[in-house]
Order: structure tokens, then sequence, then C-alpha cells
């Protein structure tokens, strides 16, 4: 059945491959594929970390404080800047793939729609991560305090997750809406009131040196917060994505 | 369309004449308040209309989870009324907190963690209703707000567990209303018969509303079946 | 291969397919043609599992739709007319991302295959960004057949094509069909399509109106067929 020479020859079989095997592989190509182009374009990153310190700057003259309220200040800055910054990674992240209709190409392939969820939510925490690494450095010095705590980097670890976890679901909607990135501010907001509250009380208590105690139903509410909507995301997913 | 149902026309009257009744408890029967006077009145309706709210929230989260499961457009429009009525409910529950406040402590909002709830709550309505907004096909609209509903009625009472952590540990801000403070006088039998009575009333209206809302929305659909058989 | 029965699907209240009926056998190249705004692109999402029926019985290479769509898509490949790639990417990168997506083995071997047939090897280290809207499209058919599937599923694969690009396009289809695959196409061009498929099938007003064999077409061709089934 083979026409001309110059056509390759394509073999028949493939065996089906393993539900569980392609199901992480998948997750796995996403984030590669996600990474993989936002080196090439650093498009993402390029408009996070500008726009991230474009605020940190606004809020300096904004707020214009002394040296005493503004280290009582930082964290609120800190988390406001995350919170702002956050959404244009989200909004652009899914508008990549929109736009050339690539979701459609995500949605084809034979997995889960879940592993779409959680490569997507891995590749926008780690590019959150990523200027939250920047912006932290950039903010110690700055403002000549030290921002280098290991309970402060746990405290954006876990807030950022829970904010990426709603985010990235709430993007996917907002994406396929008219009204698009201007609604995933106002959408995202009022849902992760509690990641601020919790987040900023906790780094509040990492850099004052508070105690242990003190901080942790704070964490305990950012691991319950990141566990429940995780799940509650995980579980809708599909609602989001199918027509 | 059908005309109204005779419960319907029942419940239109007994909302006005409850309305009237509680009116009359509230000014006549209940006792003025020791300190506060007849500042202290408007609690009754604020106490209702928040409580009333809570029900609509409540029928808003169960309408989209169900719509979810049967993909019945039905639940849909109930889902977006009980969110447009909880959202007015709210509303006045806000401002007449905000009227009581300021004689009370000087203040027209405190931070305190029922009130601020309740205003990201409307957020949470406003959020949901601009979504809507922005989608044409009926069936994703319907999916997208049940979803955004769900992630609400789960993350609002987050919050506000969130907002009294942080009260608890942060001692309260001299100034503003505590959360013991709000409600805190001693209520005689008279003032609970008419906040049980307000509350009745203020139900009974929720209900009439929602069912006229209900009644708009299969109208609307109605219209727009009509416009697309032409 | 494909059977379709009773398949009903609204939007809201606007009824775009109404108990659409449609086989196609193993094998088969079956041209759907009909009117714009007919369905023919809904009825296709369907059948890729990207959309969902409202109601009716589908079954594509022998799975249910939509309770196993996952294995529906494992045998599926789908052309549209966007390319489904990804410009920041190089076209190896782009056919590596989606042979893992579909858990591929021998995937670089398989990658080579593919980049030779559609005649993109000696640029396969280029950003799809810098194609022309033809390789796009050769890319794109490598990647729809990049995981050897039975039934294509192509809609208005020719859209923006320049002469070369349409007559590589026909070339491959020929050879897919050649090789036993089975192919579903919609279609405007009506005299390029005569040549391609063995069957012609007219959806219009949400319904297949009119179906006909290539060597049933009458002296005045498709054109005459498809006028006909229309004015109906």
């Amino acid at each position: 059945m083979r026409s001309d020479a110059s056509s390759a020859p394509l073999p028949t079989h493939y065996s089906p491959p393993r539900r569980n095997g392609s199901f992480l592989k998948s997750i796995g190509a996403i984030i590669w594929k996600d990474l993989a182009a936002e080196m090439r374009s650093r498009e993402l990153l390029t408009a996070m970390l500008v726009f991230a310190l474009l605020v940190i700057l606004i809020f300096n003259f904004a707020l214009d404080l002394d040296a005493t309220t503004r280290k009582a200040a930082t964290p609120g800055i800190l988390w406001a800047t995350f919170a702002f910054a956050g959404t244009l990674g989200l909004n652009r992240s899914m508008a990549l793939e929109k736009d050339s209709g690539c979701f459609d190409g995500l949605l084809l392939a034979p997995v889960d729609r879940s592993a779409i969820y959680f490569g997507k939510l891995i590749s926008n925490l780690v590019f959150m991560l990523i200027v939250e690494a920047v912006v932290l450095p950039v903010y110690s010095v700055l403002y000549n305090t030290n921002l280098f705590n290991p309970g402060l980097v746990s405290v954006i670890l876990l807030g950022s997750i829970g904010y990426v976890a709603v985010g990235t679901l709430l993007s996917s909607m907002a994406v396929q809406t008219r009204t698009r990135d201007v609604l995933l501010p106002i959408l995202l907001f009022p849902v992760i009131i509690p990641i601020l509250i919790a987040a900023v009380n906790a780094s509040s208590g990492f850099l004052q040196g508070i105690a242990q105690a003190e901080i942790m139903p704070y964490i305990n509410l950012l691991l319950v917060y990141d566990v429940i909507f995780t799940a509650i995301a995980f579980m809708v997913f599909d609602f989001i994505v199918e027509e | 369309m059908e005309p109204q149902p005779v419960t319907l026309k029942l419940l239109n009257t007994l909302s006005i004449l409850f309305f009237l009744g509680a009116l009359g408890m509230v000014f006549v029967y209940a006792p003025l308040e020791v300190t506060m006077n007849y500042v202290q009145k408007i609690f009754y309706f604020h106490t209702a209309n928040a409580w009333v709210g809570m029900l609509g929230f409540l029928a808003a989260a169960v309408a989209g989870i169900i719509y979810l499961v049967n993909h019945d457009l039905k639940w849909d429009i109930i889902e977006v009324a009980a969110i447009e009525i909880s959202l007015v409910f709210f509303l006045i529950a806000i401002l007449s907190g905000s009227i009581w406040a300021r004689p009370s402590w000087g203040t027209y909002w405190t931070w305190e963690p029922r009130l601020t709830t309740a205003a990201i709550l409307e957020m949470v309505y406003i959020a949901c209703l601009l979504l809507r907004q922005g989608i044409d096909d009926p069936d994703r609209r319907a999916r997208f707000s049940a979803v955004y509903t769900l992630i609400g009625s789960i993350s609002v009472p987050i919050t506000f567990l969130s907002i009294r952590l942080f009260r608890t540990i942060h001692p309260v801000l001299i100034g503003s209303g505590s959360a013991s403070a709000q409600g805190s006088f001693d209520m005689t039998p008279r003032m609970l018969v008419t906040l049980f009575f307000t509350l009745g009333t203020f139900s009974v209206i929720f209900i009439t509303l929602f069912w006229h809302r209900i009644r708009l929305g299969q109208l609307s659909q109605l219209v727009d079946q009509r416009k697309l058989e032409e | 291969m494909i059977v379709v029965k009773k398949l009903v699907k609204r939007f809201g209240l606007k009824t775009v397919l109404r108990g659409l009926n449609f086989a196609v056998q193993d094998g088969e190249f079956v041209a759907l043609l009909g009117p714009n705004g007919s369905g023919k692109t809904t009825f296709l999402r369907i059948l890729s599992s990207l959309a969902r029926a409202t109601s009716g019985e589908i079954s594509v290479a022998g799975f249910p739709l939509p309770s196993q769509s996952s294995a529906v898509r494992r045998n599926l490949g789908v052309l549209s007319h966007l390319p489904l790639l990804y410009g920041d990417l190089t076209a190896d990168e782009n056919l590596h991302f989606y042979g893992r997506m579909y858990d591929i083995s021998d995937l670089n071997q398989r990658v080579d295959q593919v980049l030779e047939l559609v005649g993109l090897l000696p640029r396969r280290r280029e950003l799809v960004r810098t194609f022309s809207r033809g390789m796009q499209q050769r890319l794109a058919i490598g990647r729809a057949i990049l995981h050897d599937p039975q039934v294509l599923l192509f809609d208005e694969p020719h859209t923006g094509l320049d002469q070369d690009a349409c007559d590589m396009l026909d070339r491959l289809l020929r050879e897919f069909s050649g090789q036993g695959r089975t192919i579903v196409m919609t279609s405007h061009d009506l005299s390029r399509v005569e040549d391609l498929a063995s069957r012609f099938d007219v959806l219009s007003r949400g319904v297949i109106t009119a179906s006909i064999g290539r060597n049933d077409l009458g002296r005045n061709g498709l054109a005459e067929f498809y006028r006909l089934a229309l004015a109906n």
C-alpha cells in the first residue's frame, strides 16, 4: 500500500500506552514545553519582573515610610506585589495556549484532562517562584533589610501554591470569555483573601522573630487552603474545558 | 407565560403585610434600648437581612452544584436569582450595619470579621455576574458560573475564619468595633420576639422576590427562544 | 469505524445538529460538504471529543463517546485551520512535545520520519513562528499523524494554503488513504475534493441530507450533486 519512494515508511502498530505512565509523562511534557518556550521568548518572565519592580517602586513613593514602619509593612508590600504580578503570569500563560488554538491540542491528547491542569499549575508556579526569587534580593538591597529567612521562604512557597492552584483554574475560565485579561483579577482576588491574610501574618511573624507557636495557625491555614483548593480545582477542571 | 400562581399572589400580599407588621413591631412593640435608643432598632433589619442573605448564598451554591450534575438550565436560573437577591440583601445588611456603627462607635466602617466577610462576599457575587456577562454560550455560562460559585462558597467561609483568627491573635484596635461589641446588648423577651418576627418577614420577602426573579429568568429564556425561532 | 446515531447538539436554545446519522467504514475517505454554519465544524469537534453532544450515540474507532474519549483520542488525528503549534518552539520541539503527550515510543526516530514525510527535515530547528502558513500546516499534518492514528478528521485543511502546499497536502491525503486510514474531511473546494474522496456527504440544516459514492457521480460531477442536495 506504499506509494512513491520519497515517502517515509510508517510503522503500523503502537502498543497502547499505560494509563498512569502517560499521566505523569504528559504533566512533565507540559511543564517542559512551557519552560522551553519561555526560555526562548522570555516574554512572560520579563513582564512579570518589570511589573513587580514597578509595583515596589510605586509603593515606595506612595507610602513614603520611615525605616521602622516600612519594616512592619514589608510583608504586605511583598504580597501585594506578588498578587498583582501573578495575574500577569497567569493570564499570559493561558493566552499563549488559547491563541494558536493550542488548548485544543492539549485537549486532544489521550490523557485525563486534569493532567493539563497540573501541568499548567506547576509551570505557573515555577514562573511565580522565579519572580519571587528575584524580588526578594532586590527588595533586600533597596531597603537594606535581610529577607533571607527560611521561614519566609516557606510561607512564600505555600502561599504561591494556593494562589496558583486557584489562579490556574480561574485563568482557564477567564481566557474563554470576552473580557479575558481584565476578568482574572476580579475573579481571583476575592477568593484568595485567606492566602493573603495567612501569608502576610506568617511572613511578618518570621521576619520579626515571633515564637513559632504563634505563627503555626497561619501556616496551617495556608496548608488547609492549598489542599482544599487544589482538590476542588482538580475535580472541576473538566467542566471548564469541555464544550 | 403563565400568570402568577395563587401561592405567589398570596406571598406577595403576605410580604407586604408582614413587612408592615414588622415595622410596627420594631417601632412600637419593641422597647427602647437603654444606651442606643432609636438607633438600635436598625439592628432588627440588619440581622434579618444578613441572615436571609446567607440563605441566598447557600441556595446559590447548591443550585450551582445541581446544575453541574444534571445540566438542566433551570438550575442556572435559580442560581442567578439567588445570587442577585442575596447580593441586595447583604448590601442592605452592610449599609444598615454602617448606619448603626456611626452613632455607636463614631465610624461608618469597622474591619470586624462579619462585616468584612460580607463585603468580600459582595465582591464575589459581582465577579460572578461579570463573569456571566462575558460569556455568550448559555451552557458554558452556566457551567463557569456554577464553578465560580462553588469556589466562592468555600473560600468565603474560610475568609471569615481567617479574619477571626487574625482578630483573636491581634488585639482589636481602639475605635473599631470588636466582634463582641456587635449586638452586645441584653435582649429582653420582647426584643427577641421582634427579632424573630423580622427574621420571618424577611424570609417571606426573600422567597417572594426569589420566586419572581426565577419567573423573570424563565420569561427571559422564553424570549430568547422565540427570537431564535424567527 | 465511525458510527453516529441521532446526534443532537444544542447551544443553549439553538439546535445546531438535529438527530444526525452518519457512518464511515474502515478505510473510507468521506468528504463532508455543506454551507457555512451548517454545523460541520461542530460535528467534527464532537467526533474528536473536543465538544460534547447533547444526546445521541457516537462511537469512533470502536470506542464510545464520551465515556471512553481518551481511547478515542489515542486513535484520532485531527487537523483544523488552526495549526495547534507553539510559535516559540522549533518544529522538532513541537513534535517532541506532542509525542510525549501521546506517549509514543522511539520518539526521536518517529519525529525524524514524520519531518521527512512532510518535507520539513531541513527546517527542523527553526522556530514555528517563522514558518509560512503552508509550512505550519505541513507541520500540523505531521503532528496529526505522529501517533499513527487509524482515523483522521480534517476540518477545511486547505484554508489559506498556496498551490504548492495544497498539492503536497493532497499527495499526503492520498497516501494516508492508501494506507487504509479512515478519513473524514470537510471542505469548500468541490473540485479539489472530487479527486480525493471516495464518498461525499452533504450536511445541511443539522442533518446529512445526501450521500453519494464517487463512482455514482453523474456526468456533471460533484458540483451538480451538491447543488441538487442543497436545493431539496
